[in-house]
């Protein structure tokens, strides 16, 4: 896949390495922004970044463990969604915590106009973003190839490393 | 300013970073060049983001401008 035409569209490469929420939109973002901008864009889905070629993406977010995470709420006044409450750490980890916050999150960025994750990789696919499976992730967490959407290809690090080599823009997330 | 006419009207109003950019994007495609594109916006992060895909693209940005909560763009399409 190397770039040997110099009038080639500019590249992007990007590297979707977490599974989480808030995790999900930064890779698919930048891709569909990028394919936007009339670039050639590969997303390298790695451990849980695997998890956004689910079919049924149930990515959810957890306040646990990540102390920069603002808990506001997305409904009422303005001056209360403001607050950024004080939730105790023992009660992030009780059953149904994660859905909770995952549903606010959900809540505020649709109230705030920005799409779901689910619209935001089909507008990726649509775009002719190449979504990358790595297969050893997959052999590890035991995922196989039919459990991805179809628009997804499979392959390797050198597989990736040979597509960045000619991109102008690597990135990790 | 001598008064701009689009043959296309795009409204992004309430959506959020990148949908402006690949809605512009996919309207564009659909138009002959040197037609005129119309963009509205309620996105705060528009103006930088239009601007910075008017160069990547090679489209004319003709002219942008904010009337109360609303931003504007005039985009030209050269190729």
């Amino acid at each position: 896949m190397s770039k040997s035409d110099p009038k080639a569209p500019k590249r992007l490469a990007i590297i979707a390495s977490k599974g989480t929420l808030d995790w999900a939109y930064p890779p698919l973002i930048l891709a569909s922004a990028g394919a936007a901008m009339g670039w050639d864009v590969a997303i390298f889905h790695t451990f849980y970044g695997l998890t956004l070629l689910l079919k049924d993406i149930k990515a959810e977010v957890t306040p646990l463990g990540n102390p920069a995470m603002p808990m506001t709420m997305p409904f009422g006044p303005e001056a209360f969604q403001k607050i950024d409450w004080p939730i105790p750490t023992a009660m992030m980890s009780t059953p149904g915590f994660n859905a909770m916050a995952t549903g606010m999150m959900k809540k505020l960025f649709h109230d705030k106009g920005v799409a779901s994750v689910p619209e935001m990789r089909a507008m990726c696919v649509e775009a002719g973003v190449n979504m990358i499976a790595c297969q050893m992730t997959m052999s590890v967490f035991g995922f196989q190839k039919e459990d991805f959407i179809p628009e997804c290809t499979v392959g390797g690090a050198g597989m990736f490393l040979d597509y960045a080599a000619d991109a102008e823009v690597q990135l990790f997330v | 300013m001598t008064t701009l006419q689009e043959d296309k009207l795009l409204d992004c109003s309430g959506m959020l970073c990148p949908v402006p950019v690949i809605k512009t994007s996919k309207a564009i495609k659909e138009m002959q060049v040197g037609q005129v594109l119309k963009m509205v916006s309620t996105d705060p992060g528009a103006p930088p983001d239009m601007v910075a895909w008017a160069r990547q693209t090679g489209n004319e940005l003709l002219d942008s401008h904010q009337e109360g909560k609303q931003y504007i763009f005039y985009f030209r399409k050269l190729k």
